[in-house]
């Protein structure tokens, strides 16, 4: 076997890890919140257990990252109604079966007798419409800016070969407006934006320019292994001291090995050519201007949401959940009242438990039960 | 392919067709004199005669798919399955049932396939098919075959092995790599376009057992760890035992390419199923006999100690990178993240 251009393991190394974890202590003396917004992210802090290694002078917050969680109730709702009509497949990321719409989720619809298919990206739903052309093939486009150039791609594939059955239901959501969102909420200091390291290949690290200057906050992007995010966090509180010295918040990128300063011009070039921007719901956020990309007229033939009637009355969220308050930062998961009762990876009420990559199912799997624990010896003492 | 060559309702029906069918594909390639009588029930004369120990009796039924996978098929897995499920329960595996459900329109050559399998497989496995059942199902109803596999065994005077059974201080073993079964079905199943082949660990451990107890008779807890993989066995030991076991990382054994594919799709290989592997609890004092055992044993190459018994309730990980973090039940499946 041939060596790999990079040896992965090195991003793992418990020696460099403990030196940034020692220079991450010497840094942070004051507390300190920092927040990603990225379901990689979550899940890979969990996994790798970095809270457990960190001092308690900083904490890390999970915000909306995860596409799956702030896919809002009516999307789901109308994904459903895609997947009740006669003749239609739904082709989905495997999150998305089990979220809880208003009445029933994919899941359940499959177990009624819906055709839903699981794929692991828009060019298998392409293969699926080109096959049988009897059926409409609708992709769910959920995701950031990681996934939403491929599926632009996928779109004008589609075209090209005039696959009439292709149809892309456009969840898809916009990272920087978020932050921007996120920086405004009030009652909640946050000292650091630890970025998406695969949306940034896309956009660029410059993107994250006007949360840095205009709002003040600190950004270092970040990529997936463990030294990745600890040489985020050292770096980000190391700003973070330097803003109490006055000094200007900036942007670092700290994941050169995949991220440019302009990012992908292709995959900036497809967006552009597939989408226009509009405004968009993140769930239990609210809509937030500019957040999302819509279908372009020119390409309107594969846009399931002016191909299908899949009209459907306003949801209500289910009472208890607090899956909002939770991804703009305000709370963490134990603080919901449902979590771990009614709301359990098994059970779910709101998105951040269903997702893998939720804040919620994130605690539940890899945190919980230090957090308990943790609670039991403070009684104890 | 000639209808000939396909099953029809017409097999599952008890007439001539389906007799044709269970002498001429089934029982010729599974041949023993139990089986050649064909009886309604099997009788298994020797197993209560003489016989000083515990009958174990197991049963699991495959619905795979693929069928077919690298490293193996339903076939294999059928008769390995519960094979394993004996062997970690202390017995020595003695016979087994097949019932076979399939699905009109299943090519016989495919049939011909499992069943050279599962005869293999037995012969290697040191057991007999006594006794089966075939039933033919409409098209479309189960993905083309499914198999179900009973078992039954002794397990010897003095061999007593539980989940209840792990002690403080007692050392944690798994006889090889993790991972590698489901990662291959998952690369098969959802024909995923990567270089390296990886191929399910699928095989009877019987004897890899057998040379464990040899070394050390009074290991206190044997498991395979199947569906839900490493960790929801340890999660089942510590809960059954009343006990804490902590893991460390960078001491279980994965091949390079299953944990490269994990990384990629975001699977934790800690809950991949493993089809070919036996989790061992030991007295501390006989780990290294026990690991030394499974290294002489082809199955067991890989073997290693990767953790032990003891502190808070629950199973920890000490992560690679020098973190903890509890290893939790999985609960439902593992889905391949988005982006």
């Amino acid at each position: 076997m041939s060596d790999a251009p990079y040896d992965l393991h090195g991003f793992r190394s418990p020696e460099a890890a403990a030196a940034l974890v020692e220079r991450i202590r010497a840094l942070a003396t004051e507390p300190i919140a920092l927040m990603e917004v990225c379901g990689t992210h979550t899940v890979a802090i969990s996994r790798f257990g970095l809270r457990s290694m960190l001092p308690g002078t900083v904490r890390l917050l999970s915000g909306p990252g995860c596409p799956v969680c702030v896919t809002p109730l009516v999307e789901i709702d109308r994904a459903i109604a895609a997947a009740r009509i006669p003749g239609v497949t739904i082709a989905t990321f495997g999150d998305m079966m089990r979220v809880p719409g208003s009445r029933s989720s994919l899941e359940a619809e499959r177990a009624r007798g819906a055709d839903v298919s699981i794929v692991y990206s828009p060019a298998e739903a392409l293969a699926l419409a080109a096959e049988d052309s009897e059926r409409k093939v609708v992709f769910l486009g959920v995701g950031f800016e990681t996934t939403s150039p491929a599926i632009a791609a996928t779109i004008v594939e589609a075209d090209r070969r005039d696959v009439r059955n292709f149809l892309v239901l456009p969840f898809f959501k916009r990272v920087p407006p978020a932050l921007e969102e996120l920086a405004r909420v009030p009652g909640r200091r946050l000292d650091g934006f630890i970025c998406p390291g695969h949306v940034s290949v896309v956009i660029g690290a410059a993107a994250y320019e006007p949360i840095a200057h205009r709002h003040g906050i600190p950004c270092a992007v970040a990529g997936f292994e463990p030294l990745d995010i600890l040489a985020a966090v050292a770096a980000l509180a190391k700003q973070a001291r330097g803003r109490s010295e006055g000094r200007p918040a900036r942007v670092e990128n700290l994941y050169r090995r995949a991220v440019t300063t302009r990012g992908n011009r292709r995959a900036q070039e497809v967006i552009d050519e597939v989408y226009v921007i509009g405004d968009a719901e993140w769930r239990g956020i609210g809509t937030i201007p500019g957040s999302g990309y819509a279908i372009r007229e020119r390409y309107a033939a594969h846009d399931a949401r002016a191909a299908l009637d899949i009209d459907v009355p306003a949801p209500r969220e289910p009472a208890g959940c607090i899956c909002g308050e939770i991804m703009l930062g305000l709370k963490l998961p134990g603080d919901c009242p449902l979590f771990g009762t009614r709301c359990t990876p098994r059970d779910p009420v709101g998105p951040c438990m269903v997702s893998s990559e939720g804040s919620c199912a994130a605690f539940h799997r890899y945190e919980r039960v230090e957090a308990v624990r943790g609670a039991m010896d403070r009684e104890d003492r | 392919m000639s209808e000939d060559q396909k099953i029809k309702l017409a097999h599952g029906s008890g007439g001539r067709l389906m007799h044709e069918l269970v002498e001429e594909t089934i029982v010729e390639r599974l041949a023993n004199p139990i089986l050649t009588e064909l009886g309604d029930s099997a009788e298994l004369a020797d197993l209560v005669e003489g016989a000083a120990g515990r009958i174990a009796f197991t049963t699991d039924s495959y619905v795979v798919q693929p069928l077919f996978f690298p490293g193996g098929d339903i076939g294999k897995l059928a008769v390995a399955g519960t094979v394993n499920d004996l062997a970690v329960a202390g017995a020595r595996p003695a016979y087994l049932s097949l019932a076979l459900v399939i699905e009109e329109g299943f090519a016989i050559d495919d049939l011909r396939r499992v069943l050279d399998s599962v005869a293999s497989t037995a012969l290697e496995a040191g057991v007999s098919v006594v006794t089966g059942d075939t039933k033919v199902v409409e098209r479309g109803a189960i993905g083309g075959l499914v198999v179900n596999t009973s078992g039954v065994g002794v397990v010897p005077e003095g061999v007593r092995v539980g989940s209840g059974l792990a002690a403080e201080g007692d050392a944690v073993i798994v006889s090889g790599t993790i991972g590698d079964h489901e990662t291959a079905i998952l690369i098969a199943r959802e024909d995923l376009a990567i270089s390296e082949t990886i191929e399910s660990d699928c095989a009877p451990v019987g004897g890899l057992v057998e040379a464990v107890l040899d070394a050390c008779p009074d290991v206190h807890v044997m498991r395979d760890p199947t569906r839900g993989g490493l960790g929801t066995t340890l999660n089942e030991i510590a809960s059954a035992s009343n006990t804490g076991i902590t893991i460390d990382e960078t001491r279980i054994p994965i091949r390079r390419e299953v944990k490269a594919i994990c990384d990629i799709l975001g699977f934790d290989p800690i809950y991949m199923a493993n089809e070919g592997k036996v989790v061992v609890v030991a007295p501390a004092g006989r780990a290294g006999d026990v690991v030394a055992a499974m290294r002489a044993h082809p199955l067991g190459e890989s073997a290693a100690v990767i953790g032990e018994v003891g502190g808070r309730r629950g199973v920890y990980l000490r992560t690679e990178v020098g973190g903890s973090r509890p290893v939790v039940m999985l609960e439902g499946v593992q889905l391949p993240r988005i982006c």
